[in-house]
Protein backbone atom coordinates (compact mmCIF):
# COMPACT_ATOMS: atom_id res chain seq x y z
CA UNK A 1 0.00 0.00 0.00
CA UNK A 2 1.31 3.43 -0.78
CA UNK A 3 0.77 6.45 1.43
CA UNK A 4 2.22 9.01 -0.94
CA UNK A 5 5.01 10.33 1.26
CA UNK A 6 8.79 10.21 1.27
CA UNK A 7 10.67 11.48 4.31
CA UNK A 8 14.25 12.66 4.31
CA UNK A 9 15.92 12.83 7.72
CA UNK A 10 18.76 15.33 8.15
CA UNK A 11 18.43 18.79 6.60
CA UNK A 12 21.96 19.47 5.48
CA UNK A 13 24.01 18.86 2.34
CA UNK A 14 22.84 15.30 1.72
CA UNK A 15 19.25 15.84 2.84
CA UNK A 16 18.90 18.87 0.59
CA UNK A 17 20.38 17.10 -2.43
CA UNK A 18 18.01 14.18 -1.77
CA UNK A 19 14.83 16.25 -1.74
CA UNK A 20 15.91 18.13 -4.85
CA UNK A 21 16.72 14.91 -6.69
CA UNK A 22 13.40 13.39 -5.63
CA UNK A 23 11.48 16.31 -7.12
CA UNK A 24 13.65 16.40 -10.26
CA UNK A 25 13.16 12.67 -10.58
CA UNK A 26 9.40 13.00 -10.67
CA UNK A 27 8.22 12.54 -7.07
CA UNK A 28 5.02 14.58 -6.85
CA UNK A 29 3.72 13.15 -3.59
CA UNK A 30 4.29 14.53 -0.13
CA UNK A 31 7.85 15.22 0.84
CA UNK A 32 8.93 15.76 4.42
CA UNK A 33 12.35 17.07 5.39
CA UNK A 34 13.21 16.62 9.06
CA UNK A 35 16.21 18.35 10.63
CA UNK A 36 17.12 18.75 14.29
CA UNK A 37 19.07 21.97 13.81
CA UNK A 38 16.98 25.14 13.82
CA UNK A 39 18.59 26.41 10.60
CA UNK A 40 17.74 26.02 6.93
CA UNK A 41 20.34 23.86 5.13
CA UNK A 42 23.75 25.54 5.29
CA UNK A 43 27.23 24.58 4.21
CA UNK A 44 29.72 23.17 6.69
CA UNK A 45 33.16 23.42 5.02
CA UNK A 46 33.29 27.24 5.41
CA UNK A 47 32.73 26.87 9.18
CA UNK A 48 36.41 26.09 9.77
CA UNK A 49 37.54 28.47 7.03
CA UNK A 50 35.80 31.68 5.96
CA UNK A 51 33.30 31.79 8.83
CA UNK A 52 35.81 31.15 11.60
CA UNK A 53 38.24 33.69 10.13
CA UNK A 54 35.51 36.32 9.96
CA UNK A 55 35.76 36.68 6.17
CA UNK A 56 32.17 35.52 5.78
CA UNK A 57 29.04 36.13 7.75
CA UNK A 58 26.33 33.55 8.32
CA UNK A 59 24.26 34.73 5.35
CA UNK A 60 26.83 33.34 2.91
CA UNK A 61 26.45 29.80 4.22
CA UNK A 62 22.88 29.12 3.10
CA UNK A 63 22.79 26.38 0.48
CA UNK A 64 19.49 27.59 -1.01
CA UNK A 65 17.30 30.65 -0.71
CA UNK A 66 13.90 30.45 0.99
CA UNK A 67 12.25 30.79 -2.43
CA UNK A 68 14.22 27.90 -3.85
CA UNK A 69 13.15 25.74 -0.92
CA UNK A 70 9.53 26.88 -1.25
CA UNK A 71 9.55 25.78 -4.87
CA UNK A 72 10.18 22.20 -3.71
CA UNK A 73 6.79 22.23 -2.03
CA UNK A 74 7.79 20.24 1.04
CA UNK A 75 6.85 19.90 4.63
CA UNK A 76 10.00 21.15 6.36
CA UNK A 77 10.31 20.29 10.05
CA UNK A 78 13.27 22.10 11.53
CA UNK A 79 14.27 21.82 15.17
CA UNK A 80 12.73 18.35 15.06
CA UNK A 81 14.60 15.15 15.77
CA UNK A 82 13.72 11.76 14.36
CA UNK A 83 13.76 9.38 17.31
CA UNK A 84 13.00 6.05 15.65
CA UNK A 85 12.50 4.31 12.35
CA UNK A 86 10.58 1.08 11.93
CA UNK A 87 12.18 -0.15 8.73
CA UNK A 88 9.62 -2.92 8.19
CA UNK A 89 6.64 -0.55 8.06
CA UNK A 90 8.70 2.50 7.02
CA UNK A 91 7.29 4.48 9.91
CA UNK A 92 9.21 7.40 11.31
CA UNK A 93 8.80 8.71 14.84
CA UNK A 94 9.64 12.33 15.64
CA UNK A 95 10.47 13.92 18.97
CA UNK A 96 7.32 16.06 18.83
CA UNK A 97 5.36 12.82 19.10
CA UNK A 98 4.37 12.70 15.44
CA UNK A 99 4.49 9.37 13.62
CA UNK A 100 4.84 9.51 9.86
CA UNK A 101 3.87 6.63 7.62
CA UNK A 102 6.02 6.73 4.49
CA UNK A 103 6.74 4.88 1.27
CA UNK A 104 10.40 5.57 1.57
CA UNK A 105 12.96 7.16 3.86
CA UNK A 106 16.35 8.63 3.09
CA UNK A 107 18.64 8.77 6.10
CA UNK A 108 20.99 11.75 5.90
CA UNK A 109 21.79 12.47 9.53
CA UNK A 110 25.53 12.89 9.10
CA UNK A 111 27.93 12.67 12.00
CA UNK A 112 28.36 14.47 15.29
CA UNK A 113 31.54 15.77 16.84
CA UNK A 114 33.08 13.40 19.35
CA UNK A 115 33.62 14.85 22.76
CA UNK A 116 34.74 13.59 26.13
CA UNK A 117 32.27 12.92 28.92
CA UNK A 118 31.56 15.97 31.04
CA UNK A 119 33.33 18.46 28.78
CA UNK A 120 30.51 19.65 26.59
CA UNK A 121 29.26 22.40 28.86
CA UNK A 122 32.57 23.71 30.14
CA UNK A 123 33.49 27.35 29.49
CA UNK A 124 36.25 27.52 26.91
CA UNK A 125 35.85 24.00 25.54
CA UNK A 126 34.56 23.83 21.98
CA UNK A 127 33.71 21.41 19.21
CA UNK A 128 33.31 22.41 15.56
CA UNK A 129 30.56 20.70 13.63
CA UNK A 130 27.57 23.00 13.53
CA UNK A 131 27.00 26.68 12.75
CA UNK A 132 26.28 27.30 16.41
CA UNK A 133 29.59 25.63 17.34
CA UNK A 134 31.45 27.78 14.83
CA UNK A 135 29.83 31.03 15.95
CA UNK A 136 30.57 30.13 19.58
CA UNK A 137 34.23 29.48 18.84
CA UNK A 138 34.50 32.58 16.68
CA UNK A 139 33.14 34.83 19.41
CA UNK A 140 35.55 33.26 21.85
CA UNK A 141 38.46 33.95 19.48
CA UNK A 142 37.40 37.47 18.56
CA UNK A 143 39.04 39.35 21.44
CA UNK A 144 42.52 39.43 22.94
CA UNK A 145 44.93 36.63 22.03
CA UNK A 146 43.95 33.30 23.55
CA UNK A 147 46.01 30.33 24.45
CA UNK A 148 44.36 27.67 22.32
CA UNK A 149 45.00 23.96 22.35
CA UNK A 150 43.56 22.10 19.38
CA UNK A 151 43.19 18.46 20.36
CA UNK A 152 43.29 16.31 17.25
CA UNK A 153 45.43 16.94 14.16
CA UNK A 154 43.12 15.57 11.51
CA UNK A 155 41.79 17.81 8.78
CA UNK A 156 39.39 19.72 11.03
CA UNK A 157 41.97 20.41 13.73
CA UNK A 158 44.54 21.48 11.15
CA UNK A 159 42.20 23.92 9.43
CA UNK A 160 41.02 25.45 12.69
CA UNK A 161 44.59 25.74 13.99
CA UNK A 162 45.62 27.56 10.83
CA UNK A 163 42.77 30.06 11.07
CA UNK A 164 43.26 30.67 14.79
CA UNK A 165 46.95 31.27 14.23
CA UNK A 166 46.22 33.72 11.45
CA UNK A 167 43.90 35.53 13.86
CA UNK A 168 46.91 35.99 16.15
CA UNK A 169 46.23 33.40 18.85
CA UNK A 170 48.83 31.20 20.48
CA UNK A 171 48.06 27.77 19.08
CA UNK A 172 49.21 24.29 20.06
CA UNK A 173 48.15 21.41 17.84
CA UNK A 174 48.20 18.07 19.64
CA UNK A 175 47.50 14.80 17.92
CA UNK A 176 48.16 11.13 18.24
CA UNK A 177 49.75 11.18 14.83
CA UNK A 178 53.28 12.64 14.72
CA UNK A 179 52.39 14.51 11.52
CA UNK A 180 49.30 16.64 10.80
CA UNK A 181 46.71 14.61 8.88
CA UNK A 182 49.42 11.97 8.73
CA UNK A 183 47.13 8.98 9.03
CA UNK A 184 45.19 10.12 5.99
CA UNK A 185 47.83 11.73 3.75
CA UNK A 186 50.94 9.77 4.70
CA UNK A 187 54.40 10.94 5.74
CA UNK A 188 55.39 12.95 2.66
CA UNK A 189 52.41 15.28 2.56
CA UNK A 190 52.18 15.20 6.36
CA UNK A 191 55.73 16.53 6.63
CA UNK A 192 54.93 19.33 4.21
CA UNK A 193 51.91 20.30 6.30
CA UNK A 194 53.95 20.12 9.49
CA UNK A 195 56.48 22.53 7.99
CA UNK A 196 53.67 24.87 7.00
CA UNK A 197 52.17 24.94 10.50
CA UNK A 198 55.65 25.39 11.95
CA UNK A 199 56.40 28.29 9.61
CA UNK A 200 53.24 30.02 10.78
CA UNK A 201 54.13 29.52 14.42
CA UNK A 202 51.82 26.70 15.47
CA UNK A 203 53.37 24.54 18.17
CA UNK A 204 52.92 20.84 17.37
CA UNK A 205 52.95 18.00 19.87
CA UNK A 206 52.35 14.29 19.62
CA UNK A 207 50.08 12.77 22.21
CA UNK A 208 46.61 11.62 23.08
CA UNK A 209 44.15 13.68 25.06
CA UNK A 210 43.34 12.48 28.57
CA UNK A 211 41.14 15.31 29.80
CA UNK A 212 41.10 18.96 30.71
CA UNK A 213 42.04 20.87 33.85
CA UNK A 214 39.52 23.34 35.18
CA UNK A 215 39.14 26.05 37.78
CA UNK A 216 35.76 27.62 38.62
CA UNK A 217 34.03 26.00 35.69
CA UNK A 218 36.56 27.27 33.15
CA UNK A 219 39.20 25.35 31.35
CA UNK A 220 42.78 26.06 32.43
CA UNK A 221 44.68 23.36 30.61
CA UNK A 222 44.81 20.04 28.87
CA UNK A 223 46.00 16.71 30.30
CA UNK A 224 47.79 14.42 27.91
CA UNK A 225 47.76 10.65 27.96
CA UNK A 226 51.49 10.52 28.81
CA UNK A 227 50.82 12.53 31.98
CA UNK A 228 51.99 15.90 30.67
CA UNK A 229 49.86 19.02 30.84
CA UNK A 230 49.47 22.10 28.65
CA UNK A 231 48.14 25.43 29.81
CA UNK A 232 45.16 26.67 27.83
CA UNK A 233 42.23 29.03 28.18
CA UNK A 234 40.57 27.62 25.08
CA UNK A 235 40.36 24.03 23.89
CA UNK A 236 39.01 22.83 20.57
CA UNK A 237 38.14 19.15 20.56
CA UNK A 238 38.74 17.92 17.03
CA UNK A 239 38.98 14.27 17.98
CA UNK A 240 36.80 12.80 15.30
CA UNK A 241 33.14 12.14 14.80
CA UNK A 242 30.43 9.61 15.40
CA UNK A 243 27.73 8.75 12.87
CA UNK A 244 24.32 10.01 14.02
CA UNK A 245 22.65 6.59 14.15
CA UNK A 246 21.48 6.58 17.79
CA UNK A 247 17.87 6.97 16.59
CA UNK A 248 18.16 3.89 14.36
CA UNK A 249 19.53 1.51 16.95
CA UNK A 250 16.18 0.16 18.14
CA UNK A 251 15.50 -1.56 14.80
CA UNK A 252 17.54 -4.75 14.73
CA UNK A 253 17.06 -5.01 10.97
CA UNK A 254 19.48 -2.11 10.51
CA UNK A 255 23.23 -2.48 10.93
CA UNK A 256 24.49 0.67 12.65
CA UNK A 257 27.93 -0.49 13.76
CA UNK A 258 29.75 2.32 11.91
CA UNK A 259 27.14 4.44 10.22
CA UNK A 260 24.14 2.87 8.52
CA UNK A 261 25.26 -0.11 6.47
CA UNK A 262 23.88 -0.16 2.92
CA UNK A 263 24.27 -2.20 -0.22
CA UNK A 264 25.73 -0.88 -3.47
CA UNK A 265 22.45 0.91 -4.23
CA UNK A 266 22.69 2.82 -0.93
CA UNK A 267 19.77 0.80 0.42
CA UNK A 268 19.78 -0.32 4.05
CA UNK A 269 16.42 -2.10 3.81
CA UNK A 270 13.54 -2.08 1.33
CA UNK A 271 12.48 1.56 0.92
CA UNK A 272 15.20 2.77 3.29
CA UNK A 273 18.23 4.48 1.80
CA UNK A 274 21.12 6.46 3.24
CA UNK A 275 23.47 9.13 1.96
CA UNK A 276 26.29 11.38 3.12
CA UNK A 277 28.54 11.14 6.15
CA UNK A 278 26.23 8.65 7.89
CA UNK A 279 26.13 6.07 5.07
CA UNK A 280 28.44 3.08 4.90
CA UNK A 281 27.76 1.50 1.55
CA UNK A 282 29.36 -1.16 -0.60
CA UNK A 283 31.47 0.36 -3.37
CA UNK A 284 31.80 -2.35 -6.03
CA UNK A 285 34.82 -0.65 -7.63
CA UNK A 286 36.75 -0.80 -4.37
CA UNK A 287 35.26 -4.10 -3.31
CA UNK A 288 34.50 -2.97 0.22
CA UNK A 289 32.21 -0.86 2.33
CA UNK A 290 33.16 2.80 2.52
CA UNK A 291 31.90 5.66 4.63
CA UNK A 292 33.04 8.99 3.32
CA UNK A 293 32.91 12.24 5.28
CA UNK A 294 33.38 14.65 2.39
CA UNK A 295 31.16 17.39 1.13
CA UNK A 296 31.08 16.25 -2.48
CA UNK A 297 30.02 12.73 -1.56
CA UNK A 298 27.04 14.02 0.43
CA UNK A 299 25.52 15.51 -2.70
CA UNK A 300 26.44 12.75 -5.13
CA UNK A 301 25.31 9.95 -2.88
CA UNK A 302 22.04 11.68 -2.03
CA UNK A 303 21.29 12.04 -5.75
CA UNK A 304 22.07 8.38 -6.32
CA UNK A 305 20.02 7.21 -3.34
CA UNK A 306 17.05 9.34 -4.39
CA UNK A 307 17.13 7.97 -7.94
CA UNK A 308 17.30 4.39 -6.73
CA UNK A 309 14.45 4.91 -4.30
CA UNK A 310 12.29 6.31 -7.11
CA UNK A 311 13.02 3.23 -9.21
CA UNK A 312 12.11 0.97 -6.31
CA UNK A 313 8.84 2.86 -5.82
CA UNK A 314 8.05 2.57 -9.52
CA UNK A 315 8.11 6.34 -10.04
CA UNK A 316 11.05 6.08 -12.40
CA UNK A 317 11.28 3.46 -15.14
CA UNK A 318 15.08 3.46 -15.00
CA UNK A 319 17.06 0.70 -13.36
CA UNK A 320 18.63 0.97 -9.94
CA UNK A 321 22.32 1.75 -10.33
CA UNK A 322 25.18 0.93 -7.99
CA UNK A 323 26.77 4.05 -6.51
CA UNK A 324 30.41 4.02 -7.67
CA UNK A 325 31.78 7.54 -7.34
CA UNK A 326 35.33 8.79 -7.54
CA UNK A 327 35.35 10.51 -4.16
CA UNK A 328 36.74 14.04 -3.96
CA UNK A 329 37.80 16.25 -1.09
CA UNK A 330 39.71 19.44 -0.50
CA UNK A 331 41.18 21.21 2.48
CA UNK A 332 42.44 24.78 2.83
CA UNK A 333 45.25 25.57 5.24
CA UNK A 334 46.98 28.95 5.07
CA UNK A 335 47.31 29.63 1.34
CA UNK A 336 47.57 25.96 0.57
CA UNK A 337 44.79 23.92 -1.00
CA UNK A 338 44.94 20.14 -0.86
CA UNK A 339 42.74 18.23 -3.28
CA UNK A 340 42.28 14.50 -3.44
CA UNK A 341 40.44 12.01 -5.62
CA UNK A 342 39.64 8.44 -4.78
CA UNK A 343 40.19 6.67 -1.49
CA UNK A 344 43.12 7.54 0.77
CA UNK A 345 41.79 5.99 3.96
CA UNK A 346 43.02 2.51 4.73
CA UNK A 347 46.03 2.77 2.39
CA UNK A 348 48.97 0.46 3.10
CA UNK A 349 51.19 2.36 0.70
CA UNK A 350 51.76 6.01 -0.13
CA UNK A 351 54.27 7.64 -2.40
CA UNK A 352 54.85 11.36 -2.54
CA UNK A 353 56.31 13.31 -5.43
CA UNK A 354 57.57 16.63 -4.11
CA UNK A 355 57.66 18.83 -7.18
CA UNK A 356 58.66 22.12 -5.59
CA UNK A 357 59.06 22.47 -1.86
CA UNK A 358 59.19 26.27 -1.85
CA UNK A 359 56.03 26.55 -3.92
CA UNK A 360 54.50 23.69 -1.93
CA UNK A 361 53.76 21.75 -5.10
CA UNK A 362 53.19 18.10 -4.38
CA UNK A 363 51.42 15.05 -5.73
CA UNK A 364 50.94 11.73 -3.97
CA UNK A 365 49.57 8.29 -4.74
CA UNK A 366 47.81 5.98 -2.25
CA UNK A 367 46.79 2.38 -2.42
CA UNK A 368 46.44 -1.00 -0.82
CA UNK A 369 46.91 -4.62 -1.80
CA UNK A 370 48.97 -3.62 -4.84
CA UNK A 371 46.22 -1.39 -6.22
CA UNK A 372 46.30 2.39 -6.47
CA UNK A 373 43.13 3.85 -4.96
CA UNK A 374 43.72 7.57 -4.43
CA UNK A 375 45.69 10.66 -5.43
CA UNK A 376 46.33 13.94 -3.71
CA UNK A 377 47.77 17.17 -5.05
CA UNK A 378 48.54 20.68 -3.90
CA UNK A 379 49.84 23.72 -5.70
CA UNK A 380 49.31 22.34 -9.21
CA UNK A 381 47.38 24.03 -12.03
CA UNK A 382 43.71 23.01 -12.12
CA UNK A 383 44.02 21.19 -15.43
CA UNK A 384 46.71 18.91 -14.03
CA UNK A 385 44.72 18.26 -10.89
CA UNK A 386 41.64 17.32 -12.88
CA UNK A 387 43.87 15.06 -14.98
CA UNK A 388 44.93 13.18 -11.86
CA UNK A 389 41.40 11.98 -11.36
CA UNK A 390 41.74 9.65 -14.34
CA UNK A 391 44.78 7.99 -12.73
CA UNK A 392 42.66 6.33 -10.04
CA UNK A 393 39.10 6.61 -11.41
CA UNK A 394 39.05 2.84 -11.21
CA UNK A 395 41.53 1.23 -8.82
CA UNK A 396 44.30 -0.41 -10.86
CA UNK A 397 47.81 -1.83 -10.55
CA UNK A 398 50.15 0.36 -8.51
CA UNK A 399 53.05 0.59 -10.96
CA UNK A 400 50.86 1.58 -13.87
CA UNK A 401 49.09 4.25 -11.84
CA UNK A 402 52.42 5.53 -10.57
CA UNK A 403 53.71 6.00 -14.10
CA UNK A 404 50.54 7.79 -15.12
CA UNK A 405 50.76 10.04 -12.08
CA UNK A 406 54.32 11.01 -12.96
CA UNK A 407 53.30 11.69 -16.54
CA UNK A 408 50.29 13.75 -15.47
CA UNK A 409 52.43 16.07 -13.32
CA UNK A 410 55.32 16.16 -15.80
CA UNK A 411 57.81 14.42 -13.50
CA UNK A 412 58.75 11.35 -15.52
CA UNK B 1 18.61 29.02 -19.37
CA UNK B 2 20.69 31.62 -17.59
CA UNK B 3 23.68 30.75 -15.39
CA UNK B 4 25.14 32.96 -12.69
CA UNK B 5 28.14 32.23 -10.50
CA UNK B 6 29.04 33.24 -6.98
CA UNK B 7 32.77 33.25 -7.65
CA UNK B 8 33.44 34.12 -4.02
CA UNK B 9 32.02 30.79 -2.87
CA UNK B 10 33.82 28.63 -5.45
CA UNK B 11 36.32 26.33 -3.77
CA UNK B 12 38.02 25.36 -7.03
CA UNK B 13 36.82 21.79 -6.95
CA UNK B 14 36.62 21.61 -10.74
CA UNK B 15 33.62 19.29 -10.61
CA UNK B 16 31.62 21.59 -12.88
CA UNK B 17 34.35 21.37 -15.54
CA UNK B 18 34.35 17.57 -15.35
CA UNK B 19 30.60 17.50 -15.92
CA UNK B 20 30.14 20.38 -18.40
CA UNK B 21 33.48 21.31 -19.96
CA UNK B 22 31.86 23.40 -22.66
CA UNK B 23 30.19 25.68 -20.16
CA UNK B 24 32.68 25.92 -17.29
CA UNK B 25 36.43 26.30 -17.01
CA UNK B 26 38.85 27.17 -14.21
CA UNK B 27 41.34 30.02 -13.92
CA UNK B 28 44.89 28.76 -14.22
CA UNK B 29 46.23 30.67 -11.23
CA UNK B 30 43.81 29.55 -8.55
CA UNK B 31 41.32 27.16 -10.10
CA UNK B 32 38.38 29.49 -9.58
CA UNK B 33 35.48 28.83 -11.93
CA UNK B 34 35.10 30.70 -15.21
CA UNK B 35 31.83 30.78 -17.12
CA UNK B 36 32.34 30.08 -20.81
CA UNK B 37 28.71 30.32 -21.79
CA UNK B 38 26.05 31.89 -19.59
CA UNK B 39 23.22 30.86 -21.92
CA UNK B 40 24.24 27.48 -23.25
CA UNK B 41 22.25 25.63 -25.91
CA UNK B 42 19.64 23.05 -24.99
CA UNK B 43 21.89 20.03 -25.37
CA UNK B 44 24.02 21.38 -22.50
CA UNK B 45 21.15 21.92 -20.08
CA UNK B 46 21.18 18.52 -18.42
CA UNK B 47 24.92 18.74 -17.80
CA UNK B 48 24.58 22.26 -16.41
CA UNK B 49 21.85 21.19 -13.98
CA UNK B 50 24.05 18.31 -12.92
CA UNK B 51 27.01 20.66 -12.39
CA UNK B 52 24.92 23.06 -10.34
CA UNK B 53 23.63 20.19 -8.22
CA UNK B 54 27.02 18.65 -7.47
CA UNK B 55 29.09 21.82 -7.05
CA UNK B 56 30.28 21.32 -3.46
CA UNK B 57 30.21 25.05 -2.77
CA UNK B 58 26.72 25.76 -4.17
CA UNK B 59 28.36 28.43 -6.32
CA UNK B 60 26.35 27.80 -9.50
CA UNK B 61 22.85 29.24 -9.96
CA UNK B 62 20.66 28.21 -12.85
CA UNK B 63 17.45 30.01 -13.81
CA UNK B 64 14.93 28.04 -15.83
C1 LIG C 1 34.05 22.41 10.00
C2 LIG C 1 33.95 21.45 8.85
C3 LIG C 1 34.76 21.63 7.74
C4 LIG C 1 34.67 20.75 6.64
N1 LIG C 1 35.47 20.97 5.57
C5 LIG C 1 35.40 20.14 4.51
C6 LIG C 1 36.23 20.33 3.37
O1 LIG C 1 37.05 21.26 3.31
N2 LIG C 1 36.12 19.47 2.32
C7 LIG C 1 35.24 18.43 2.33
O2 LIG C 1 35.18 17.67 1.37
N3 LIG C 1 34.43 18.21 3.40
C8 LIG C 1 34.50 19.04 4.49
N4 LIG C 1 33.67 18.83 5.58
C9 LIG C 1 32.75 17.68 5.57
C10 LIG C 1 31.38 18.04 4.98
O3 LIG C 1 30.90 19.21 5.54
C11 LIG C 1 30.44 16.89 5.25
O4 LIG C 1 30.89 15.79 4.51
C12 LIG C 1 28.98 17.19 4.87
O5 LIG C 1 28.49 18.24 5.64
C13 LIG C 1 28.13 15.96 5.05
O6 LIG C 1 26.81 16.25 4.82
P1 LIG C 1 25.62 15.36 5.43
O7 LIG C 1 24.38 16.03 4.97
O8 LIG C 1 25.87 13.95 5.10
O9 LIG C 1 25.77 15.45 7.00
P2 LIG C 1 25.69 16.71 7.98
O10 LIG C 1 26.18 17.92 7.26
O11 LIG C 1 26.37 16.30 9.23
O12 LIG C 1 24.14 16.91 8.24
C14 LIG C 1 23.36 16.02 8.98
C15 LIG C 1 22.20 16.80 9.57
O13 LIG C 1 21.29 15.90 10.17
C16 LIG C 1 20.94 16.37 11.45
N5 LIG C 1 20.51 15.23 12.28
C17 LIG C 1 21.28 14.31 12.90
N6 LIG C 1 20.52 13.39 13.56
C18 LIG C 1 19.23 13.76 13.33
C19 LIG C 1 17.97 13.20 13.73
N7 LIG C 1 17.89 12.09 14.47
N8 LIG C 1 16.84 13.83 13.33
C20 LIG C 1 16.91 14.96 12.55
N9 LIG C 1 18.07 15.51 12.15
C21 LIG C 1 19.22 14.92 12.52
C22 LIG C 1 22.20 17.04 11.93
O14 LIG C 1 21.95 17.92 13.00
C23 LIG C 1 22.63 17.76 10.67
O15 LIG C 1 21.98 18.98 10.51
C24 LIG C 1 33.76 19.68 6.68
C25 LIG C 1 32.97 19.49 7.82
C26 LIG C 1 33.05 20.37 8.90
C27 LIG C 1 32.19 20.15 10.11
S1 LIG D 1 32.24 22.80 -9.02
FE1 LIG D 1 31.71 24.64 -7.89
S2 LIG D 1 33.39 24.94 -6.48
FE2 LIG D 1 34.09 23.54 -8.05
S3 LIG D 1 35.09 24.85 -9.59
FE3 LIG D 1 32.99 24.53 -10.22
S4 LIG D 1 31.94 26.30 -9.31
FE4 LIG D 1 33.86 26.16 -8.28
Amino acid sequence: MTVGRIAVVGASAAGLAAVEALRRGGWSGELTLVGDEPHLPYDRPPLSKQLLSGDWETDKLGLRTAEQLDALNMDVRLGTKATALDAGTRTLTLDDGDRLATDGVIVATGVRARTLPGLARLDGVHTLRTLDDALGLRTWLSGAPRRLVVAGNGVLGCEAAAVARELGHEVTLVGRDPLPMGRLVGDGVGALLAAEHERHGVRQLTGGLDGVETANGRVTGVRLADGGTLEADTVLLAIGSEPAVDWLRADAALDTADGLRCDEYCAAAPGVYAAGDVARWYHPGHGRHLRIEHRMNATEQAMAAAKNLLVELGVSQDERRPFTPVPYFWSDQYGMKLQAYGVLAGADRAETVLLDKEQRQVAALYGRDGQATGVLAAGLPPRQIRGLRAVIATPGPWEEAHQRLLAAVGAE
Amino acid sequence: MNITLDVDKCCAAGQCVLVAPEVFDQRDEDGIVVLLDAQPPAEQHAAVHEAAAICPAAAIQVDA
